[in-house]
Protein backbone atom coordinates (compact mmCIF):
# COMPACT_ATOMS: atom_id res chain seq x y z
CA UNK A 1 0.00 0.00 0.00
CA UNK A 2 1.23 3.43 -1.37
CA UNK A 3 0.96 6.62 0.37
CA UNK A 4 -3.40 7.59 1.00
CA UNK A 5 -5.01 10.71 -0.10
CA UNK A 6 -8.54 10.91 1.07
CA UNK A 7 -11.37 13.57 0.13
CA UNK A 8 -14.99 13.46 1.09
CA UNK A 9 -17.13 16.44 -0.32
CA UNK A 10 -20.88 16.96 -0.31
CA UNK A 11 -22.80 15.43 -3.14
CA UNK A 12 -22.78 18.67 -5.62
CA UNK A 13 -22.05 18.61 -9.28
CA UNK A 14 -20.19 22.05 -8.48
CA UNK A 15 -17.81 20.36 -6.39
CA UNK A 16 -16.53 17.61 -9.22
CA UNK A 17 -13.57 20.24 -10.30
CA UNK A 18 -12.33 19.98 -6.71
CA UNK A 19 -12.24 16.46 -6.72
CA UNK A 20 -10.65 16.40 -10.16
CA UNK A 21 -7.75 18.59 -8.96
CA UNK A 22 -7.51 17.16 -5.81
CA UNK A 23 -6.93 13.86 -7.20
CA UNK A 24 -4.39 14.64 -10.03
CA UNK A 25 -2.64 16.61 -7.84
CA UNK A 26 -1.72 13.93 -5.26
CA UNK A 27 -1.10 11.64 -8.64
CA UNK A 28 1.66 14.51 -10.07
CA UNK A 29 3.35 14.10 -6.45
CA UNK A 30 4.57 10.55 -7.80
CA UNK A 31 6.60 11.32 -10.67
CA UNK A 32 7.28 8.18 -12.37
CA UNK A 33 3.48 8.68 -13.84
CA UNK A 34 3.18 10.54 -17.20
CA UNK A 35 0.94 13.34 -17.72
CA UNK A 36 -0.96 11.11 -20.47
CA UNK A 37 -1.96 8.29 -17.63
CA UNK A 38 -3.18 11.62 -15.19
CA UNK A 39 -5.37 12.55 -17.68
CA UNK A 40 -7.10 9.47 -17.95
CA UNK A 41 -7.00 9.29 -14.37
CA UNK A 42 -8.83 12.94 -14.38
CA UNK A 43 -11.46 11.54 -16.59
CA UNK A 44 -11.91 8.36 -15.37
CA UNK A 45 -12.23 9.96 -11.44
CA UNK A 46 -14.81 12.32 -12.60
CA UNK A 47 -16.79 10.07 -14.24
CA UNK A 48 -17.31 8.07 -11.31
CA UNK A 49 -17.78 11.07 -9.03
CA UNK A 50 -20.75 12.34 -11.74
CA UNK A 51 -22.12 8.94 -10.93
CA UNK A 52 -21.63 9.28 -7.41
CA UNK A 53 -23.31 12.52 -7.31
CA UNK A 54 -26.23 11.73 -9.56
CA UNK A 55 -26.81 8.46 -6.76
CA UNK A 56 -27.10 10.73 -4.56
CA UNK A 57 -29.50 13.33 -6.14
CA UNK A 58 -31.85 10.83 -7.61
CA UNK A 59 -32.07 9.10 -4.38
CA UNK A 60 -32.12 11.75 -1.63
CA UNK A 61 -29.47 10.52 0.18
CA UNK A 62 -27.81 12.99 2.19
CA UNK A 63 -24.40 12.04 3.16
CA UNK A 64 -20.90 12.87 1.50
CA UNK A 65 -19.19 10.90 -1.22
CA UNK A 66 -16.03 9.53 -0.66
CA UNK A 67 -12.43 9.30 -3.10
CA UNK A 68 -9.78 7.44 -1.45
CA UNK A 69 -6.53 7.62 -3.37
CA UNK A 70 -3.46 4.92 -2.84
CA UNK A 71 -0.83 6.00 -4.53
CA UNK A 72 1.59 3.16 -4.86
CA UNK A 73 4.64 3.12 -6.78
CA UNK A 74 3.94 1.40 -10.02
CA UNK A 75 0.06 2.42 -9.86
CA UNK A 76 -2.73 4.76 -8.25
CA UNK A 77 -5.81 3.25 -7.22
CA UNK A 78 -8.39 5.56 -6.83
CA UNK A 79 -12.27 3.91 -5.37
CA UNK A 80 -15.45 6.10 -5.17
CA UNK A 81 -17.93 5.75 -2.70
CA UNK A 82 -20.79 6.44 -2.66
CA UNK A 83 -24.23 5.95 -0.09
CA UNK A 84 -26.63 6.10 -3.17
CA UNK A 85 -29.00 3.98 -4.37
CA UNK A 86 -27.18 1.36 -5.98
CA UNK A 87 -27.58 0.23 -9.76
CA UNK A 88 -25.74 -2.41 -11.96
CA UNK A 89 -23.30 -0.48 -14.27
CA UNK A 90 -23.40 -4.01 -16.34
CA UNK A 91 -27.10 -3.83 -17.41
CA UNK A 92 -26.21 -0.90 -19.12
CA UNK A 93 -25.62 -0.86 -23.36
CA UNK A 94 -22.27 0.11 -24.71
CA UNK A 95 -22.52 2.42 -27.57
CA UNK A 96 -22.04 1.30 -30.94
CA UNK A 97 -19.33 1.87 -33.01
CA UNK A 98 -18.82 5.71 -34.35
CA UNK A 99 -19.77 4.84 -37.66
CA UNK A 100 -23.14 2.55 -36.59
CA UNK A 101 -26.35 4.22 -37.49
CA UNK A 102 -27.85 3.79 -34.21
CA UNK A 103 -24.11 5.63 -32.77
CA UNK A 104 -25.89 9.20 -32.69
CA UNK A 105 -28.84 7.88 -30.56
CA UNK A 106 -25.98 7.63 -27.67
CA UNK A 107 -26.15 11.10 -25.88
CA UNK A 108 -25.98 9.38 -22.62
CA UNK A 109 -24.70 6.61 -20.85
CA UNK A 110 -21.10 7.12 -22.46
CA UNK A 111 -19.57 7.71 -18.82
CA UNK A 112 -19.19 3.60 -17.98
CA UNK A 113 -17.37 2.48 -21.17
CA UNK A 114 -14.64 5.65 -21.60
CA UNK A 115 -14.20 5.00 -17.81
CA UNK A 116 -13.20 1.32 -18.78
CA UNK A 117 -11.36 2.61 -21.65
CA UNK A 118 -9.22 4.97 -20.00
CA UNK A 119 -8.03 2.94 -16.76
CA UNK A 120 -6.72 -0.41 -16.53
CA UNK A 121 -8.69 -1.44 -14.12
CA UNK A 122 -12.39 -1.00 -13.34
CA UNK A 123 -14.64 -2.86 -10.65
CA UNK A 124 -18.26 -1.73 -9.39
CA UNK A 125 -19.50 -3.22 -5.93
CA UNK A 126 -22.79 -2.48 -6.05
CA UNK A 127 -25.29 -3.30 -3.30
CA UNK A 128 -28.68 -1.33 -1.73
CA UNK A 129 -27.04 1.40 0.26
CA UNK A 130 -24.64 2.43 -2.39
CA UNK A 131 -21.92 1.47 -4.67
CA UNK A 132 -17.84 1.58 -4.64
CA UNK A 133 -16.18 2.36 -8.10
CA UNK A 134 -12.53 0.98 -7.99
CA UNK A 135 -10.05 2.37 -10.85
CA UNK A 136 -6.57 1.53 -11.32
CA UNK A 137 -4.36 3.36 -13.05
CA UNK A 138 -0.65 1.49 -13.62
CA UNK A 139 2.52 3.79 -14.54
CA UNK A 140 2.76 1.94 -17.73
CA UNK A 141 1.26 3.67 -20.74
CA UNK A 142 -2.82 3.47 -21.73
CA UNK A 143 -3.25 -0.20 -23.50
CA UNK A 144 -4.55 0.49 -26.80
CA UNK A 145 -7.99 -1.01 -27.85
CA UNK A 146 -8.16 -3.90 -31.10
CA UNK B 1 -16.76 25.96 -15.17
CA UNK B 2 -17.58 27.55 -18.53
CA UNK B 3 -17.87 30.49 -20.62
CA UNK B 4 -19.57 30.22 -24.16
CA UNK B 5 -19.38 33.50 -26.88
CA UNK B 6 -21.30 33.15 -29.73
CA UNK B 7 -20.33 35.03 -33.40
CA UNK B 8 -20.99 35.19 -36.51
CA UNK B 9 -18.18 34.62 -39.38
CA UNK B 10 -18.96 35.01 -42.74
CA UNK B 11 -21.71 31.43 -43.51
CA UNK B 12 -20.39 30.27 -39.85
CA UNK B 13 -21.81 30.88 -36.67
CA UNK B 14 -19.11 30.27 -34.20
CA UNK B 15 -19.75 29.18 -30.77
CA UNK B 16 -16.71 29.36 -28.24
CA UNK B 17 -16.21 27.97 -25.57
CA UNK B 18 -13.81 28.62 -22.67
CA UNK B 19 -13.08 26.23 -19.84
CA UNK B 20 -14.24 22.63 -18.51
CA UNK B 21 -16.88 20.65 -20.02
CA UNK B 22 -18.60 18.26 -17.28
CA UNK B 23 -21.98 17.09 -16.02
CA UNK B 24 -22.01 21.33 -14.16
CA UNK B 25 -21.38 23.01 -17.72
CA UNK B 26 -22.56 20.77 -20.51
CA UNK B 27 -26.20 21.48 -20.41
CA UNK B 28 -24.94 25.64 -21.18
CA UNK B 29 -23.20 24.78 -23.79
CA UNK B 30 -25.67 22.40 -25.14
CA UNK B 31 -28.55 25.27 -24.94
CA UNK B 32 -26.71 27.40 -26.32
CA UNK B 33 -26.17 24.66 -29.98
CA UNK B 34 -29.99 24.39 -29.66
CA UNK B 35 -30.61 28.19 -29.35
CA UNK B 36 -28.36 29.16 -32.55
CA UNK B 37 -29.74 25.93 -34.82
CA UNK B 38 -33.34 26.68 -33.52
CA UNK B 39 -32.72 30.29 -35.16
CA UNK B 40 -32.10 29.02 -37.89
CA UNK B 41 -28.01 29.17 -37.92
CA UNK B 42 -27.36 25.71 -38.99
CA UNK B 43 -23.87 25.79 -40.41
CA UNK B 44 -21.89 25.93 -37.07
CA UNK B 45 -18.65 26.06 -35.90
CA UNK B 46 -17.74 24.62 -32.25
CA UNK B 47 -14.48 26.10 -31.50
CA UNK B 48 -13.32 24.14 -28.62
CA UNK B 49 -9.84 25.52 -28.85
CA UNK B 50 -10.38 26.76 -25.59
CA UNK B 51 -11.35 23.54 -23.60
CA UNK B 52 -9.17 22.07 -21.83
CA UNK B 53 -11.10 19.46 -20.34
CA UNK B 54 -14.39 17.10 -21.54
CA UNK B 55 -15.75 14.08 -20.04
CA UNK B 56 -18.80 11.92 -21.34
CA UNK B 57 -21.50 15.15 -20.87
CA UNK B 58 -19.43 16.96 -23.03
CA UNK B 59 -19.01 14.20 -25.82
CA UNK B 60 -22.66 13.68 -25.51
CA UNK B 61 -23.67 17.43 -26.06
CA UNK B 62 -21.47 16.63 -29.28
CA UNK B 63 -23.02 13.61 -30.24
CA UNK B 64 -26.38 16.09 -29.81
CA UNK B 65 -24.76 18.35 -32.01
CA UNK B 66 -24.08 16.37 -35.01
CA UNK B 67 -27.99 14.99 -34.59
CA UNK B 68 -29.43 18.46 -34.17
CA UNK B 69 -27.89 20.28 -36.63
CA UNK B 70 -28.16 16.60 -39.53
CA UNK B 71 -31.45 17.29 -38.99
CA UNK B 72 -31.62 20.41 -40.16
CA UNK B 73 -29.58 19.94 -43.35
CA UNK B 74 -26.55 21.88 -41.83
CA UNK B 75 -22.82 21.55 -40.94
CA UNK B 76 -20.58 21.35 -38.10
CA UNK B 77 -17.25 21.74 -37.82
CA UNK B 78 -15.23 21.21 -34.34
CA UNK B 79 -12.06 22.54 -33.45
CA UNK B 80 -10.01 21.26 -31.03
CA UNK B 81 -7.17 22.45 -29.15
CA UNK B 82 -6.41 20.34 -26.37
CA UNK B 83 -3.97 16.92 -27.24
CA UNK B 84 -5.94 15.16 -24.16
CA UNK B 85 -9.13 16.63 -25.55
CA UNK B 86 -8.23 15.64 -28.67
CA UNK B 87 -7.49 12.12 -27.36
CA UNK B 88 -10.74 11.72 -25.28
CA UNK B 89 -12.25 11.88 -29.41
CA UNK B 90 -10.05 9.06 -30.67
CA UNK B 91 -10.75 6.25 -27.91
CA UNK B 92 -14.61 7.04 -28.07
CA UNK B 93 -14.49 6.91 -31.92
CA UNK B 94 -16.11 10.27 -32.31
CA UNK B 95 -12.79 11.65 -33.91
CA UNK B 96 -14.16 9.46 -37.03
CA UNK B 97 -17.92 11.24 -36.72
CA UNK B 98 -16.92 14.66 -36.14
CA UNK B 99 -15.49 16.89 -38.80
CA UNK B 100 -12.13 18.32 -36.84
CA UNK B 101 -9.65 20.98 -37.12
CA UNK B 102 -7.07 22.38 -35.24
CA UNK B 103 -7.50 25.85 -35.28
CA UNK B 104 -10.55 28.30 -35.90
CA UNK B 105 -9.52 29.96 -39.36
CA UNK B 106 -9.69 26.76 -41.95
CA UNK B 107 -12.74 25.85 -40.15
CA UNK B 108 -14.88 29.00 -40.75
CA UNK B 109 -13.58 28.73 -44.74
CA UNK B 110 -16.46 28.55 -46.83
CA UNK B 111 -18.59 25.49 -47.79
CA UNK B 112 -16.76 24.02 -50.89
CA UNK B 113 -13.68 26.02 -50.62
CA UNK B 114 -10.08 24.38 -50.50
CA UNK B 115 -11.62 21.02 -51.17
Amino acid sequence: MGEIVELEIPARPELLSLARLVITGAATIEPAFSDDRIDDLRIAVSEACTNAIEAHVSSGAADRITIRCDLAEDRIEVEVTDNGTGFDPYALDAAPDAEHPDRLAYESGLGIPLMKVLVDETEFRASPTGTVVRLVVARHPRRTSE
Amino acid sequence: MISVDTQVRGSWTVIAAVGEVDVVSAPELRAEIVRVVSEGFSDVVLDLSGVVFIDSFGLGVLVGAVKRIQAHDGHLRVVIGEARVHAVLELTGLDRVLDLYDSLEPAIAPLGAGG
